[in-house]
C-alpha cells in the first residue's frame, strides 16, 4: 500500500461531495483524508483526497471518479513534484512550569501560540504530515487536551496550473 | 395546501416543429415546460402513474399528442417497462412516478438497468422545495437513493432549467456506456411559471465519453489476432448497444475466429452461424467456456468479464492475452488486466479492426485456427445443449421454449424473467438478430419479463413479443397484464410452471442435500405426477382471464403444438398459456459458484473430458 495524494476538480455543484464520498465507500475504498474548496474559478471546487491503496486500484479510484458527471479532471500529485500542507490546531495542557518549554516547541516548528490560559495553549500548525506528526509527537508528553486536523491541500510546483484547461472547457459550454 | 390554477393553462400556440430560426419562447408553467420538453426529445411513450408531487405533470400530460401516457399498475411495472421499450426500440425509455413510495417502488428497475446499462430516463415528482429535509408527506431523497444505481440523477430547483436538464438526461443516457437517469422535480418547480424554448444548450463539461479508439492500440490487436492460435471473440452487450452487429460479422468471417455471446448478447451474433459456439458462464455451453479457458487470445468486444462469465477469476483463461474494447474506461482492467486496452465504440472499433486486420493480411499475415478449429468441433460436437425428455409423459420445460421459439413469427421479441426458464431460453431458442432478446442479466431481477415484454410491445406494435416466465417470477409483476389489456400491448406470456423457484431448486438439490426449504410455490397442480403437492394456487387460467387476457393451459406433450399455435394466433388481447412442466428438469452445463471454469459439469456428475488426463 502507498499514499497517493489526488487533486479533483468538480462542478460546484449541490451533493458532489456525497457522490465522491459515497463511491469509495461502496467501491471499498479508503480515504485517509479529504479537504474541500473552491478554486480562483467560483464554478469550480477542489477535492484534495489521499487515499492508501495499490497501483492498481488506484486506477479504478480515479476511472470510477472520472465516471462522474460533475468531475472535471483528475490529477495525481506526485511528492515531490508537489506541496502538500495540513493545518492542525491542538490544546496541550501547560501551566507555568512547562509553558516555555511549550513555546519553544512551538518556535522549532515555526508554529503559532493562538490561545493562552493558564491551564492550556493552543497551538496552530501547518506543514506537510510529517512534520506536524513530529511536532505532536514534542508535545504529547506535556498532556494533548484536544486536537483537530485538516485534510491535506497540495498544489504542484512550478508555474503550471491544472485549472486551466477545465476553465477553458467550461468557459466553452457556458 | 392550495393548488395553483395550473390546470387551467394551456400551452401556447407551438412553433412548427423542425424549424431551425431562432426558437421562440412560450410562457408556460414548469408542468408544461416538462411535457414539452419530452415532446422535443422524441419520447413517444411514457410509463407511470401519477401522485400527489407529480399531479401538475399530469395535466398538460393529457394535451399532449406526441407523449402517449401508459397507466401502469405499480411503479416497478413502468420501470421494466421502459427498459424493455429502450432494449427493444434502442430509444430511451421515460418512466414516471410520483414522490416517496412512488420513486421507490423505481429503485428495483433503475438499479436493473445500471447493471444491463440501459438508456432511460426516469421522471419523479418531489415535495415542494421549502418542505424538502422536513419528512413531509411521501418525503423521500431519491436522488440520494439512486446515487450509487443511476449514470447521473438531477434534483431540479429552478422551472427554467427544465428543459435543459431533460435534454442533458437523455443526452447522458444514450450516449457513452448507457444507463439510467433520474429527474426529480419538486412540485412548486412544476407549478411555476416559466418560459420555454428549445433547444436548450446542454452544459456538461465534466461529460466527454470517447468513442473514437486509438489506432495504435487496433494495429496492436490486429496483430495479435493475425498472430493467435487459439483466439476467441468474446462479445458482449455493448455490441448491441452500438449497433455493432454487422461490423462484428464482417470482423469474424474476416478473421475465422470463433464467437461467443454473453447473455447480455445474444443476438449480437447469429446463433445459427458456423462460427458461433454458443454462451460463456455458469450456464455455458461446454464449446464456448473451454474455448476461453483455452484460448491463447481472448478479444472482448462490450463485455465487462463478468463474475458469471468467468467464474473463479484467478484461473478463468489462464493462457490468454486479453485484447479488451470497452467505451467505459472503467470496465478496463477492472476484473482481467487487459494486454491491449481499447476505450471506445464497439463500432468503431470492430470497423476499425476490420481495416487493421485486412491490413494484416494484405501484407500476407493470416491467423492459422485450422487445430483450434478441430478443438472446437470436438467440443462442439461431444457436448452439444440438450436435454431429456421426463419418462412420465410430463412436459419437458425445454421443449417448451424450444416449440416457442421455432414457432414464433419472425423478428419475434423474447424477454425472459430470472432463472432455469431464463437459461433454457437463452439455450434453445435461436437467436438470429440483435434486440430480440430481454432480459435482466446483470442485476438479475425477478419479474422483469411480463413488464420488458409490455414496454417492449409498446415501442414496437408490429413485433410479436414473448414473454418466457416461471411462476415465480409471473407471480412478482403479472398486474402488469391489466395494463397490457386495457392499453392494447397484446403480449404473449408462457409461465414454465414448475411448480418452484426452480434455480434455486436446482441449488438445493445439487448443494443442499435436496433439502428443499422454501422453494415450493405449490402452483402446481396435484398430479401424481408432480409429487411435490400442487395446489393449483393461484390458478393462472382464471388469474389471466380475470386480467382480460386469454388464459391457455397445457399440460401434454401431444397438445404442446397446439396450444402454442393457437396463442400465436390471438393478437387483439394479451394471452398467458401455463405450461404445467416436469418440477426435476435442471439447467446443464453448469459451472458451480465460486469454482474455476475448469470445473464444468456438462450434465450432472459429467465433467467433460478434454483429454488432459485429470478425470478419474
Amino acid at each position: 500500500m502507498s499514499k497517493h495524494t489526488l487533486s479533483v476538480l468538480v462542478e460546484n455543484t449541490p451533493g458532489i461531495l456525497a457522490r465522491i464520498a459515497a463511491l469509495f465507500s461502496r467501491r471499498g475504498f479508503n480515504i485517509d483524508s479529504l479537504a474541500v474548496g473552491v478554486t480562483e474559478h467560483p464554478d469550480i471546487s477542489r477535492i484534495t483526497i489521499v487515499v492508501n491503496v495499490e497501483e492498481l486500484p488506484l486506477e479504478q479510484v480515479t476511472k470510477q471518479l472520472n465516471k462522474l458527471v460533475n468531475v472535471l479532471k483528475i490529477v495525481e500529485l506526485e511528492d515531490g513534484q508537489a506541496i502538500q500542507r495540513e493545518l492542525v490546531l491542538v490544546k496541550v495542557r501547560a501551566d507555568n512550569e512547562t509553558r516555555s518549554q511549550i513555546v519553544e516547541i512551538v518556535q522549532l516548528f515555526r508554529a503559532k501560540t493562538v490561545d493562552v490560559s493558564p491551564e492550556a495553549v493552543t497551538i496552530e500548525a501547518t506543514g506537510s504530515s510529517d512534520k506536524l506528526e513530529a511536532m505532536l509527537k514534542m508535545l504529547e508528553p506535556y498532556g494533548i487536551k484536544e486536537l483537530v486536523q485538516s485534510g491535506t491541500i497540495a498544489i504542484g510546483r512550478g508555474a503550471r496550473s491544472i485549472t486551466d484547461r477545465s476553465l477553458r472547457a467550461l468557459d466553452r459550454s457556458a | 395546501m392550495t393548488e395553483q390554477a395550473s390546470g387551467s393553462h394551456h400551452p401556447q400556440p407551438r412553433p412548427r416543429s423542425g424549424g431551425p430560426q431562432s426558437a421562440p419562447v412560450e410562457h408556460v408553467t414548469g408542468a408544461q415546460s416538462l411535457i414539452r420538453s419530452l415532446e422535443e426529445v422524441g419520447a413517444d411513450t411514457v410509463f407511470g402513474i401519477p401522485g400527489g408531487t407529480i399531479l401538475p405533470a399530469y395535466d398538460p400530460m393529457m394535451d399532449s399528442s406526441k407523449v402517449r401516457h401508459v397507466l401502469v399498475r405499480h411503479e416497478q411495472g413502468a420501470g421494466h417497462a421502459a427498459t424493455g421499450y429502450a432494449q427493444a426500440t434502442g430509444k430511451v425509455g421515460v418512466c414516471m412516478a410520483t414522490s416517496g413510495p412512488g420513486a421507490t417502488n423505481l429503485v428495483t428497475p433503475i438499479g436493473d438497468a445500471h447493471m444491463d446499462s440501459v438508456p432511460i430516463v426516469a421522471i419523479t415528482g418531489q415535495v415542494a422545495s421549502k418542505a424538502i429535509g422536513t419528512d413531509a408527506f411521501q418525503e423521500a431523497d431519491i436522488c440520494g437513493i439512486t446515487m450509487p444505481i443511476t449514470k447521473h440523477n438531477f434534483l431540479v430547483t429552478k422551472a427554467e432549467d427544465i428543459p435543459r436538464t431533460i435534454a442533458e438526461a437523455f443526452h447522458i443516457a444514450s450516449t457513452g456506456r448507457p444507463g439510467p437517469v433520474l429527474v426529480d422535480i419538486p412540485k412548486d418547480v412544476l407549478q411555476a411559471q416559466t418560459t420555454f424554448s428549445w433547444p436548450p444548450q446542454i452544459d456538461l463539461p465534466g461529460y466527454r465519453p470517447v468513442t473514437k479508439p486509438h489506432a495504435k492500440q487496433i494495429r496492436e490487436a490486429a496483430r495479435l489476432i493475425t498472430q493467435a492460435e487459439r483466439p476467441v471473440l468474446y462479445v458482449g452487450g455493448g455490441v448491441i448497444k452500438a449497433q455493432a452487429t454487422a461490423e462484428l460479422k464482417v470482423l469474424a468471417e474476416l478473421t475465422g475466429a470463433p464467437v461467443t455471446t454473453t447473455l447480455m448478447a445474444l443476438g449480437a451474433f447469429p446463433d445459427s452461424h458456423h462460427l458461433h459456439l454458443g454462451m460463456p458462464g455458469m450456464h455455458g455451453t461446454v464449446a464456448a467456456v473451454t474455448a476461453l479457458q483455452k484460448a491463447d487470445l481472448i478479444v472482448a468486444l462490450g463485455a465487462r468479464f463478468d463474475d458469471r462469465v468467468t467464474g473463479k477469476l484467478d484461473s478463468f483463461a489462464p493462457y490468454a492475452k486479453i485484447v479488451h474494447a470497452d467505451i467505459d474506461p472503467a470496465e478496463i482492467g477492472k476484473n482481467r488486466v487487459a494486454d491491449v486496452p481499447i476505450v471506445g465504440d464497439a463500432r468503431e472499433v470492430i470497423a476499425d479492426l476490420v481495416v487493421a486486420v485486412q491490413a494484416e493480411h494484405d501484407a500476407g499475415r493470416t491467423g492459422d485456427y485450422t487445430g483450434w478449429w478441430e478443438d472446437l468441433n470436438r467440443w462442439r460436437e461431444t457436448y452439444p445443449l440438450g436435454y431429456d425428455q421426463p419418462t412420465d409423459g410430463s412436459l419437458s420445460p425445454q421443449q417448451v421454449i424450444q416449440r416457442i421459439g421455432q414457432l414464433a413469427p419472425e423478428d419475434t421479441i423474447f424477454a425472459a424473467g430470472v432463472g432455469q426458464h431464463q437459461m433454457w431460453a437463452a439455450h434453445f431458442i435461436d437467436y438470429e438478430t440483435p434486440a430480440t432478446w430481454l432480459n435482466s442479466g446483470g442485476a438479475g431481477t425477478m419479474g422483469y419479463a411480463v413488464p420488458a415484454a409490455m414496454g417492449a410491445k409498446a415501442g414496437a406494435e408490429g413485433r410479436t413479443v414473448w414473454a418466457i416466465d416461471g411462476d415465480g417470477c409471473f407471480q412478482m409483476t403479472n398486474q402488469e397484464l391489466v395494463t397490457c389489456a386495457l392499453n392494447n400491448i397484446p403480449i404473449k406470456v408462457a409461465i414454465i410452471n414448475n411448480g418452484a423457484l426452480g434455480m434455486v431448486r436446482q441449488w438445493q438439490t445439487l448443494f443442499y442435500n435436496q433439502r428443499y426449504s422454501n422453494t415450493v410455490l405449490h402452483s402446481g397442480p396435484d398430479a401424481p405426477a408432480q409429487a411435490n403437492l400442487g395446489t393449483r394456487v393461484p390458478d393462472f387460467v382464471k388469474l389471466s382471464e380475470a386480467m382480460g387476457c386469454v388464459g391457455l393451459r397445457c399440460e401434454d406433450p401431444a397438445d404442446l403444438d397446439a396450444v402454442i399455435e393457437k396463442a400465436n394466433s390471438i393478437n387483439d388481447r394479451p394471452v398467458v398459456v401455463d405450461f404445467i412442466v416436469h418440477e426435476d428438469a435442471m439447467v446443464w452445463p453448469m459451472v458451480a459458484a465460486g469454482t474455476s471454469n475448469d470445473e464444468i459439469l456438462a450434465a450432472r456428475d459429467t465433467r467433460p473430458d478434454f483429454g488432459d488426463g485429470e478425470d478419474d
